[in-house]
């Protein structure tokens, strides 16, 4: 079995799994980060969102071998004890229900504030719509990324 | 209304039985079905095996010496945020300091608590009398602890904020100091709970209690557990319903690396007599156990495997204590002939209507009307897709087998798992997790008998996961269902008759004592079902989400046809079902109901909305609670109409926490929304045509409504339903708005591809 080294939330692992094993199952059946979350497996659902090298990717789809050096950040590492602006924004908002997709959510909304701090109406949508919510909380995740703007911006 | 409240005494000396069954009045007339007091003494028992500092007070209530109050949350949380609402109710009554309150899943323990089961809109309203109990009973323990010590009256004590004090003395105590005396003291015979009128916490609106641990990734959910030394397991079923195993060539699997084993078996034996939570088209499957998922992910794929079409057969179903003969035919079926079976039957031309309420004489109003309308109503399939698939962990290595996973209803699977391992009950533990999802899905918690089935057999720790495929392939879906509906209208274009029949597979969806039974003279319930081999379960407001849509989106032809407002005619015929009722069967209260009618014309400006917004109403009774929706579009483009609002209103008595209230419903609203849109499963030759989210569509955010509205009618009735009832009056406000924007009227779910076609 082939070894990578990895660098997940600044820390670098030793990993020992075949080649083709999704991003996602390395996280959690090796590393123990069980934030990131298994929901379709084909990259339709978006629960598995991590950010590489600061975007959002669907962990399912990717396999550990094509990771290399890129930095990856899962939920475990977007801030030390959720206070993020986007975390922050997610509790004044009172988002979750079951709560299951939200840490994809989490991650795909922190990307795109990244690269756009100030995004409109379609600028979310089109950024968040690859992540479902069965609850169906997507009428408070689209207020609370637009009050995380608002943090984004004034930080 | 407000009415006037005298403080209520609740009895606690009800029985000395861990279980009370029998319900007793009080003098204040409150119908009490639990036994806090047996829980509280259960408790105690237990109380030497606490950490030193932790003081049971009951089941529900355990207080540090910190003055950390643990409020101990009984039913499974999947996103209802009882989490939060039963904590709420029990600090309430022990006039706790909020902060100081943490929550905890309570472990499945029947001889400490009662109906831990998450369904049917139920969970509050049936703990409420107990958890105000529990709440209360701490309350006056602590009291009488800082009497003894003070040695003054309790009746000169007050509390507040998690502090008893004594004013003429200016003594007080926290909680947490009390806390180890009141733990000792004998539980009170009485106890007296607060007045609605003096509710602080109860009405606020409080945040999760469990928010930071979602939004930062913890391992909150049955799919997180990790244990030294578990395995890794897989099924594989039938690709069809109507088929099962012949064989499998498990050797080449277990040579596959990482895989420790692979075996044929059994889920349920097949001399086993289900209970009615015991559904599954599967069970016989393959276990692939192996030490990572993504190794036994691969031999899943790799695995050959034949099956083959069984024969029809009938089977014996335990429906809580009464025997019922299901019969299970053999084929693969199609949607196609789902569709023609329920046509066919409507139509009179295949047998099966009986009839189940019938008023006056429809068929004569019928023959003398003047007009009849008459439109019938289809509704697919639909898969729960909860965000986590089913998984559970299993431990069956010794002689006491633990689980621990998602479910709605541990006391419903404990009996099944004990009987299939052929085990006292006593030696399984089962361990709630948060649920990613449920809807009605995880009510059947087969993966939790599978899971411990197969740890049993490879003698390992084992977490069961399914693949997304795997869950939506797996049955336990939303019934199809057909509705025809008629409504007589006479010379004077008044209602007269009203025909409501109903089909589905393999269950109907009519319930013929609700609206509008009870107000229309002449009135005809039927309903007939039709068998098939692919199972079906609840799924949010079960039945309710299909008649709600049939129901209220034919009232709004019939309000057309007659030339009313759709509002001003649901109005009138909750006025005669209030003044003069037809019947006395009527499963509604025609006053609520209006209310939340009369509530949402207000709220949405119904009367004066302009021209260009297309509107429309419906309004549903389900799950002891009321809801009633607009919807407002704006449909220029035809083909692609933009919801810019939807007002709901919802009477579910008094709401615990309003934040967590209003998520729920506005979540109900864009579930509604993306069902009645997307939602359809479909099946060809048995085998289900959507197996993941690629071809299942979902609702998603670019889809979503562009403003959500929600309020609750002002009361002061103990609380009712809230996960299911705004569910099912959402589809028909929305096809209802649908027909105003685009000319069309939506008979068929799913809506989206009939609005697309222009």
């Amino acid at each position: 079995m082939p070894r990578y080294t990895l660098s997940v939330n600044q820390i670098s692992h030793q990993v020992d799994v075949d080649a083709d094993t999704p991003l996602l199952w390395v996280l959690r059946d090796e590393l123990g980060l069980v934030g990131t979350k298994f929901g379709c497996g084909v990259a339709m659902c978006g629960a598995c969102t991590v950010h590489v090298n600061g975007s959002a990717m669907r962990s399912c789809q990717l396999p550990v071998s094509a990771v290399g050096e890129n930095a990856i950040t899962t939920i475990e590492g977007l801030s030390e004890n959720g206070e993020h602006p986007v975390q922050k924004a997610w509790l004044e908002h009172d988002v979750a229900q079951c709560g299951y997709c939200q840490s994809g959510q989490i991650m795909s909304a922190a990307a795109l504030l990244a690269q756009n701090p100030n995004p409109d109406d379609k600028a979310i949508e089109a950024s968040m719509s690859g992540n479902i919510c069965r609850c169906a909380t997507y009428y408070r995740i689209k207020a609370a990324i637009k009050s995380a703007s608002i943090d984004v911006v004034n930080v | 209304m407000k009415t006037p409240h005298s403080t209520q005494t609740l009895p606690t000396s009800l029985g000395r039985r861990r279980f009370l069954q029998a319900t007793a009045a009080t003098g204040g007339g409150l119908m009490i079905n639990f036994s806090w007091l047996g829980a509280a003494l259960a408790a105690r028992s237990d109380a030497d095996s606490l950490p030193d500092k932790l003081f049971s007070l009951n089941a529900y209530i355990h207080i540090a010496s910190s003055g950390t109050i643990t409020a101990m949350v009984p039913n499974p949380e999947f996103g209802q945020n009882l989490m939060t609402s039963m904590p709420m109710i029990l600090a309430e009554e022990l006039d706790a300091d909020w902060q100081s309150v943490v929550a905890e899943q309570a472990p499945y323990d029947p001889a400490l608590y009662e109906r831990q089961f998450s369904g049917g809109s139920q969970s509050i309203r049936r703990a409420w009398s107990g958890l105000r109990m529990a709440g209360a009973a701490a309350r006056h323990m602590l009291m009488q602890a800082a009497a003894g010590s003070w040695n003054v009256p309790m009746a000169s004590l007050t509390t507040h904020q998690g502090i008893v004090k004594h004013a003429a003395s200016g003594k007080q105590a926290t909680y947490g100091e009390l806390a180890s005396l009141a733990a000792t003291l004998p539980v009170p015979e009485n106890v007296a709970v607060k007045s609605v009128d003096d509710f602080s916490l109860i009405g606020s609106a409080k945040k999760n209690l469990v928010g930071r641990e979602i939004v930062t990734g913890k391992p909150l959910f049955g799919m997180d557990t990790q244990v030294d030394g578990m395995l890794i397991a897989m099924i594989v079923h039938a690709p069809a319903f109507g088929q099962t195993l012949v064989s499998a060539d498990t050797d080449a699997i277990k040579a596959m690396p990482g895989i420790r084993d692979a075996f044929v078996f059994d889920a349920l034996e097949p001399d086993y007599t289900k209970n009615y939570f015991d559904v599954t088209a599967f069970p016989t499957m393959v276990a692939i156990v192996g030490d990572s998922t993504w190794q036994v992910m691969k031999a899943k794929k790799a695995l050959n495997a034949k099956w083959k079409t069984f024969d029809g057969y009938e089977e014996t179903i335990d429906r809580f204590g009464s025997p019922a003969v299901i019969k299970v035919p053999g084929g693969l079926e199609n949607t196609s002939d789902h569709k023609q079976a329920m046509a066919d039957v409507l139509s009179g031309k295949r047998e099966g209507l009986r009839e189940l309420r019938r008023d006056g004489d429809p068929e004569a109003a019928f023959a003398n009307a003047a007009r009849v309308v008459e439109s019938t109503y289809y509704a697919p399939y639909l898969a729960h897709n909860t965000m986590e698939p089913m998984n559970f962990f299993a431990d069956a290595t010794g002689e006491v087998v633990n689980v621990s996973g998602p479910l709605q209803g541990p006391i419903f699977i404990r009996q099944t798992l004990a009987e299939r391992l052929n085990i006292s009950p006593d030696n399984i533990n089962i361990d709630m997790k948060r649920m990613g999802g449920g809807f009605g899905r995880r009510a059947y918690s087969h993966y939790l008998v599978e899971a411990a089935v197969i740890s049993k057999k490879v003698n390992k720790p084992v977490k069961l996961i399914y693949t997304r495929e795997d869950d939506m392939t797996m049955g336990i879906y939303r019934p199809t269902y057909s509705v025809k509906l008629r409504a007589a209208l006479n010379e004077q274009n008044e209602l007269t008759a009203y025909q409501v029949s109903g089909v589905g597979v393999p269950e109907h969806c009519v319930h013929e004592h609700r609206f509008p039974a009870g107000a229309i003279d002449n009135y005809l319930a039927e309903g007939a079902e039709i068998d098939s081999n692919i199972t079906v379960g609840a799924f949010r407001a079960p039945r309710s989400n299909f008649m709600a849509m049939a129901e209220q989106a034919f009232l709004d032809e019939v309000a057309e046809a007659m030339g009313q407002d759709p509002i001003d005619l649901r109005l009138s015929l909750l006025k005669r079902a209030q003044q003069n009722p037809v019947g006395s069967n009527n499963d509604y209260d025609a006053a609520r109901y209006a209310g939340v009618l009369q509530q949402v014309r207000e709220t949405s400006g119904w009367d004066n909305l302009p021209a260009t917004s297309k509107k429309g109403v419906a309004a549903y009774y389900c799950h002891n609670s009321y809801a009633a929706h607009v919807v407002t579009l704006d449909a220029e483009d035809q083909r692609n109409p933009k919801i810019d609002n939807v007002f709901s209103v919802l009477d579910c008595g008094i709401v615990v926490n309003t934040e967590g209230a209003v998520n729920m419903v506005e979540g109900a609203v864009i579930d509604g929304i993306g069902n009645a849109m997307y939602g359809e499963m479909t099946f060809t030759d048995g085998k289900p045509d959507k197996q993941n989210f690629d071809r299942y569509r979902m609702i998603r955010m670019n889809e979503i409504p562009k403003n959500i509205s929600v309020s609750f009618v002002q009361s002061d009735t103990e609380p009712t339903g809230l996960g299911e009832p705004p569910f099912p009056p959402i589809f028909p406000a929305l096809a209802n708005a649908l027909y105003q924007g685009t000319g069309k009227r939506l008979y068929e779910q799913p809506f989206a591809p009939q609005i697309a076609k222009g």
